[in-house]
């Protein structure tokens, strides 16, 4: 009986072994295309491989993937990974910004909202969407929703999906231009960052 | 080919509740679900047949469950390889199938007690039975919730009623289906 049950699990142990050595290499193949795919998206277009060499940053305490994207040698912009706790759990945002600090684009990486409500944060504040955040500089004032004195419109019945993405975002302005002097040239100094990261009062 | 309408696992023996709830939320998303379980419970109810004289009985329950679940981990490794945007929607569903009861329910009913080729056919019944119901039900709120079809619109978005994405319309749906089938039945 035990005989039995232990040839049982060996067997179903190996054959899971084996299927976990030929999709290992496709598994992270597929979590690096959704990444690099994602990079491409939100930042100004670059020449270097920015998923292969992320830094972190920190910031009061919290660590930051910021992918660094260069053109012929020159720094254009950066994607930073940051997230928040939204309304179902945490939401991932991957957050494109040029050489000026300005947001380029954006891309929610995973997030748990209601589908249909929440889950709209996807495209709400794409360019040219309700709540367009494209252009707009963290640096000069933080992301609010004009319920709270901001200019950014909420997602509709989701106020609290959309303070929770506003926060990611400022927080990824925190940790971009924490990053070396050389890298933000022309981007606004630490200081700045700082209160970046800090809610409106 | 009991298994769908007459046996059917989610309209008339109410196996398997938790998925077909859960991930209902859009046509694709039931249909995804439904073919995932039906993968699942064909090898596992082939397999189950194929060593059932070598299971002692005492401890057939633990090797049906090592069985399944070595199946779903199987199953867990393909889709992250080669369908990644499917399996974040589906997200924690997948390895839930473990413990849905309509797979250990055919291992213990059917396939232990029948040859490896009559429990494919087990299998491949009731998974189309499942997956049916599940496309069926996301499709209706899918359809009601945002007035679209597999992603395309049937109707303008302000028609959608909300309820019928969250998770009180799943049950609203999944009743009225069930009597629905229920009436055809007796017909």
């Amino acid at each position: 009986m035990a005989l039995a049950l232990t040839g049982f699990s060996v067997a179903a142990g190996a054959l899971l072994g084996w299927v976990n050595s030929v999709t290992a290499e496709p598994i992270a193949q597929a979590n690096a295309k959704t990444l690099s795919d994602a990079i491409a998206v939100v930042v100004p277009p670059f020449d270097n491989d920015p998923a292969a060499s992320p830094e972190t940053v920190e910031v009061e305490g919290v660590a930051y993937k910021v992918y660094r994207a260069t053109k012929g040698g020159e720094f254009v912009g950066a994607a930073v990974e940051s997230s928040a706790n939204g309304f179902g759990g945490t939401l991932t945002v991957l957050v494109g910004f040029d050489k000026e600090g300005n947001i380029t684009d954006y891309s929610l990486l995973s997030h748990s909202e209601t589908p249909g409500l929440g889950s709209k944060a996807a495209d709400w504040f794409k360019k040219g969407a309700k709540g367009d955040i494209t252009g707009k500089n963290p640096g000069e004032k933080p992301l609010t929703v004009s319920k709270d004195g901001g200019e950014i419109d909420a997602i509709t019945a989701s106020t609290i999906t959309t303070r929770a993405f506003l926060r990611a975002v400022n927080a990824a302005y925190a940790a971009y231009t924490n990053q070396p002097v050389d890298a933000h040239s022309g981007a606004t100094g630490q200081t700045d960052a700082t209160s970046g990261a800090t809610v409106n009062p | 080919m009991n298994g769908i309408i007459k046996e059917n696992p989610t309209f008339v023996l109410l196996l398997g509740m938790c998925p077909t709830l859960g991930t209902t939320s859009s046509a694709i998303n039931g249909m995804s679900m439904g073919l995932a379980t039906m993968f699942v419970l064909v090898c596992s109810n082939v397999a189950i047949s194929s060593i059932k004289n070598l299971v002692p009985d005492m401890v057939r329950i633990p090797i049906f469950v090592v069985v399944i679940a070595t199946f779903v981990t199987v199953l867990q490794m393909v889709m992250q390889a080669y369908v990644p945007a499917l399996y974040a929607t589906l997200g924690l569903f997948i390895p839930l199938i473990v413990v849905n009861c309509i797979l250990l329910g055919r291992a213990e009913a059917f396939a232990c007690k029948h040859g490896p080729v009559p429990s494919f056919f087990d299998g491949l019944g009731i998974g189309l039975g499942f997956t049916i119901a599940l496309t069926l039900l996301g499709g209706v709120r899918e359809l009601l919730g945002t007035g679209k079809l597999f992603n395309m619109t049937i109707l303008p978005e302000q028609y959608g009623m909300l309820v019928f994405v969250l998770a009180p319309g799943a049950f609203i749906a999944l009743g009225y289906l069930i009597a629905i089938v229920n009436r055809l039945r007796k017909a």
